[in-house]
């Protein structure tokens, strides 16, 4: 290994540094030509090592034009790094401009980088997309040497990092010979992230180093004081605890799971906080600007703590945070150690984390992955293979930049790391869809966004068509949201439609820190007043729970099954678990535990399968159904991370033939083929792809929406051509994504001749978490019809079909559970069906 | 199919789980808004949604006139997306729709603001408004309502859609929005989205409120319609 040239070796020593081992091995691989993987955990000066090559060669020689491309997941990221890296430059006066470009960025800037680019520009996938989509990329793009990605292992096996695969592959072929650099935390799976960084989709073609890990993090577990809940994920009965380890630090970050929760942690703190700490709040939905400021206010040290979403696992280093709290079971261990990470990014010192559980379970769980961050031990899938709308949308840019041959793209495309296995005919499937939807009724001909010439080059039609699809580059798909706006003051925010339709003028919620009282909706901003009375509520979002991973679903049936390892566990746990062992037992690791208990009237099956909510919502359906078959009536279902619960009017007697591999079947395709989940995902992909627009020309003048509701195209799709290319790729990513159904194969699998069957009196202890569970996790898939007639049933019930629906139902419908209907049932079988009953609490009663 | 009755004016209507209704007493068959043609509409501006749209919205239409064997089919209004719509229908579809109009003794076109002629070439009578006895049937309610004592209207345009809380969260579906003296079709069409009946644009035209049946299977689920300050009242 070389040393450094002066002014850099100069540079180092009067910091009174020494390059580290992986900067010298990164530049190394630079002057090899070589692209490069480089994963180290948080600190060490991992950027520097990304960019030092590049600083060194424009140096030795310099030179006019982009020489190096850096793409961050966030656009914040971007601006960051190019402040820290002016400091170098600066002082060793290197000839060198930096540069950032993001959305931000305004227009006049945007064309003076075209006519003279800075050596170096930063940027996110959205913007790169948007530049390789104008005809002069070629001329821009033509001198560059390196990429750096930034967050690798945060982008591959995303869309935004499907897209910025296609991009890189782009770039391949506009300047030979150029070298990738991955920047990445440390993941569970470096082949593949080897191979999606490299230029060939084969990981030997990329040169891996790893950092130096940095000193072991100091883990603890916190309590709430007095009783140890028995369920609940929010973690409220903490924040006298949480609130005093933030007195007793420097500055923390409060990670939470949701936005729900990070609003109830936000609020209860302040009940608290006598001494007026400075402590903020950040999430995803909260107005950009409010966020920037937070942001602003901790990067200046204003602030003693922020309270945190995902929102805050990647980003700027702070350097400065003395401690992370984890409230709420950490779901995956790999997101944990990220979260661990943000707390003290110097090297030499140990981060500093402390773990929340919200109830005796998440103890379990929270014990289980401080076991496996000790262990090193990191989960998280391998990248999927990369998504066809990602595909359709980059071919349209491609076409905008220049005509292309469709064997020569095919080529290009399957270099990508993340389309290296895919077929010409997908291929030719999703151009064809590009030039004018590729249906088998050829109906619009006429209005091709691309041609071909007789030479077999495809051209984009006309100007317009390029301006249409530069408009709508990019892969973040928002859900449909209603701004929140103070009367007569500032946006603070947005909410999800569904949470404002449920809400009647006068109702007050909490958001962004405050409680609001609810006026009214005008156009698509709902108006809100500050203050309120009665019983605040929080707003919720989809698919914002993570399940349990696998590798930490696994840790937690194997403390379970063993005995000698509750000696980790605090002593009401192990209470708890000595309780299940007499009334009942405990699950084994390998196989699956399932109580049977009479209760309120019906029977009640709990089945401890630790595969996940996704899993179990999936496989609640499933089992319901053949409990139907068998004659037990089931009733409802419930599933939550660790445990599937049933109950029926009739005892099940043979539960193994509930979990026998054949429910796998028809029935399961036809089912995720309705739900709601397969349309979401349709929704994201027909955006992607293009068929929705995100935007069109005109329409922010106008205020008229232009697009189309993606249900119904969804719907006239499935009926009239079943194996389209967008519902094949909507079929493929539900598969891996939303239904988790591979876990199930893989749990029916396992359990095969190991499930033990225990018929209780009553509830077990163990199971009491699941059955105190929130109804309105309940999720009932294709079964819309009967959830309908159950909530008009009961609308009517309750207001003797007089009073409005909004005010009560709220309450009337907590806690109900009703049986699982099917839609589509004959009439016949409709009238013998016995009335839906209310069942008031039933479940909230199991814990008393 | 169950239909739901509904009284308005005197007259006894029925409302379809299909979203649409039917006057037995004048052997009407009332069906609003279908949007023929909005996927090619779409198609042309570079969105290529599926182009079964017409196909899908005609076979729905042809189901229901064989079930109800109306003599009159009205047609609220919006029945082509836009004024193109006719002339790029595909010679199949065209077809389906003759063959629907010739089912029926009179077709009458009620004209709407996306089809504000009417439709060259089809059978069938054009009026900007139908009044029939105790019943106007118009494209878009208007907003003074009929009179009191003077009958009831009967509109479409406004697409509603009405959203219920269930316990597995809201279920949106399209919906009739009814008072004692008006009735709003949702739309029939296979790509026609919908307004929500909270929508102060809509909602104002139920000052006291009233009832809406939203659209399942094979039922319809009736939920009330709380009252709703008309949209110049609403907090700016």
């Amino acid at each position: 290994m070389g040393t450094l040239p002066e002014p850099f070796a100069g540079w180092f020593a009067a910091r009174g540094w020494t390059p580290r081992p992986h900067q010298l091995a990164l530049w190394e691989a630079a002057r090899a030509g070589e692209s490069a993987l480089l994963v180290a955990p948080t600190g060490g000066g991992k950027t520097l090592a990304g960019f030092l090559p590049t600083l060194v060669e424009l140096h030795e020689a310099p030179r006019e034009g982009l020489h190096t491309l850096y793409v961050s997941p966030l656009k914040a990221l971007a601006v960051d790094i190019a402040r820290n890296l002016m400091d170098p430059v600066q002082e060793m006066g290197l000839p060198i401009r930096i540069e950032t470009r993001t959305g931000d960025t305004p227009q006049n800037r945007r064309a003076r980088q075209r006519e003279t680019p800075p050596e170096i520009l930063l940027t996110t996938p959205e913007s790169l997309a948007v530049l390789l989509a104008n005809p002069d990329a070629p001329g821009l793009f033509a001198g560059l040497r390196s990429v750096v990605v930034d967050e690798a292992h945060a982008m591959a096996g995303t869309k935004r990092g499907d897209q910025l695969s296609l991009l890189m592959a782009r770039l391949d072929a506009l300047a030979p010979g150029l070298r990738r650099v991955g920047l990445s935390a440390t993941v569970a799976h470096p082949e593949a992230l080897r191979a999606w960084l490299s230029p060939t989709a084969r990981a030997e073609d990329v040169r891996f180093v790893l950092g130096r890990g940095g000193a072991e993090p100091v883990m603890d577990l916190m309590l709430p004081e007095g009783h140890l809940p028995w369920g609940g994920h929010m973690g409220i009965a903490s924040a006298p605890g949480i609130l005093a380890r933030i007195g007793g630090a420097g500055v923390t970050i409060v990670f939470v799971n949701t936005r729900a929760q990070a609003e109830l942690i936000f609020a209860a703190l302040w009940k608290l906080n006598d001494a007026n700490l400075p402590i903020a709040l950040h999430h995803g939905s909260l107005q950009i600007e409010q966020r920037r400021k937070v942001e602003a206010a901790m990067a200046a040290g204003k602030l003693r703590a922020v309270v945190a979403t995902a929102s805050l696992d990647l980003g700027i280093d702070w350097g400065a945070v003395d401690q992370v709290i984890q409230v709420g079971a950490p779901k995956g261990v790999s997101r944990l150690l990220q979260r661990i990470g943000r707390a003290n990014h110097r090297m030499d010192e140990p981060s500093r984390a402390v773990l929340v559980p919200a109830n005796r379970f998440e103890v379990i769980e929270c014990v289980a992955a401080t076991e496996a961050v000790r262990a090193h031990e990191l989960d998280g899938d391998a990248p999927r293979p990369g998504g066809l709308d990602v595909l359709a949308q980059h071919i349209l840019a491609i076409a905008c930049q220049a005509p292309f041959h469709p064997d020569d793209l095919y080529a290009e495309v399957t270099r990508a790391g993340a389309y290296a296995t895919l077929t010409r005919r997908d291929f030719d499937d999703v151009l064809r869809f590009v030039e004018d939807g590729g249906y088998a009724l050829r109906a619009y001909d006429r209005f091709r966004r691309l041609f071909r010439d007789s030479e077999g080059m495809v051209h984009v039609r006309d100007l317009r068509v390029a301006r249409q699809a530069r408009m709508n580059l990019g892969t973040i798909v928002d859900t449909p949201m209603l701004k929140v706006r103070l009367r007569g003051g500032p946006v603070l925010g947005e909410v999800e439609e569904w949470f404002a339709s449920t809400l009647e003028p006068g109702h007050c919620f909490i958001f962004a820190g405050q409680t609001l009282r609810y006026e009214g909706i005008d156009a698509l901003t709902m108006v809100v007043t500050r203050g309120g009375e009665g019983e605040p509520r929080v707003p919720a979002y989809a698919g914002a729970r993570l399940p349990l991973s696998t590798n930490l679903s696994f840790r937690v049936r194997s403390i379970l099954a063993d005995p000698k390892r509750w000696r980790a566990l605090p002593e009401p746990v192990r209470d708890w678990l000595r309780l299940q062992q007499r009334r009942s037992e405990l699950p084994q690791r390998d196989g699956m535990l399932v109580e049977v208990f009479p209760k309120g009237g019906r029977w009640f099956m709990v089945a401890y399968c630790f595969e996940g909510r996704l899993a179990h919502q999936t496989l609640g359906m499933l089992v319901t159904k053949r409990m139907e078959r068998l004659g037990y009536g089931p009733m409802g279902y419930l599933g939550t991370d660790y445990v599937l619960a049933t109950w029926s009017a009739f005892e099940p007697d043979d539960p193994e033939r509930l979990f026998e591999e054949d429910i796998l079947g028809e029935e399961l395709e036809e089912w995720i083929a309705e739900s709601s989940m397969l349309r979401r995902t349709f929704r994201n992909i027909a955006t992607i792809a293009g068929l929705i627009e995100k935007n069109h020309p005109g329409q922010e003048k106008s205020g008229r929406q232009m697009t189309m509701n993606s249900d119904l195209i969804y719907d006239v799709l499935r009926k009239y051509e079943p194996d389209h290319i967008l519902l094949r790729a909507t079929r493929a990513e539900a598969a891996h994504g939303l239904t988790d159904v591979g876990r199930i194969a893989t749990l029916l699998s396992r359990i095969k001749g190991a499930i033990r069957v225990r018929r209780l009196d009553r509830v077990s202890p163990l199971a009491v978490p699941a059955l105190i569970e929130e109804g309105r996790e309940w999720v009932a898939g294709g079964a819309e019809d009967a959830l309908l007639a159950e909530a008009a049933a009961l609308v009517d019930e309750a207001t003797g079909g007089a009073e409005h629906f909004a005010d009560v139902l709220a309450e009337v419908t907590e806690g109900v559970r009703v049986r699982s209907g099917v839609v589509d049932r004959p009439r016949r079988e409709n009238r013998r069906r016995p009335p839906a009953r209310r069942v008031s609490r039933s479940a909230r009663g199991l814990a008393t | 199919m169950i239909p739901a009755p509904l009284h308005i004016a005197g007259e006894r209507l029925m409302l379809d789980p299909m979203g649409i209704l039917a006057w037995p007493a004048r052997r009407s068959l009332v069906v609003s808004d279908l949007h023929l043609e909005k996927g090619s509409h779409f198609a042309a501006r570079g969105a290529f949604v599926p182009p079964y749209d017409t196909r899908e919205t005609l076979s729905k239409l042809a189901l229901a006139v064989r079930r109800h064997r109306p003599a009159r089919l009205i047609l609220l209004g919006d029945s082509f997306h836009d004024a193109g719509g006719c002339e790029r229908m595909a010679p199949a579809d065209c077809a389906a729709l003759g063959r629907i109009l010739a089912s029926v003794e009179e077709t009458v076109w009620v004209l709407g603001n996306h089809d504000p002629v009417a439709p060259p070439g089809l059978p069938g009578l054009a009026l900007h408004l139908l009044a029939d006895g105790p019943l106007t049937f118009r494209h878009e309610a208007d907003p003074r309502g009929p009179r009191p004592g003077a009958g009831g209207e009967v509109s479409g345009h406004f697409h509603p859609k009405a959203t219920l809380a269930t316990r597995a969260g809201g279920i949106t579906r399209p919906c009739f929005a009814t008072d004692a003296r008006r009735v709003i079709l949702p739309a029939f069409g296979a790509y026609t989205g919908g307004l929500d009946v909270r929508d102060p644009a809509l909602g104002g035209l139920f000052p006291r409120g009233g009832r809406v049946f939203l659209l399942g299977t094979d039922r319809l689920f009736s939920v009330p319609l709380p009252p709703m300050r008309r949209r110049a009242e609403l907090p700016a």
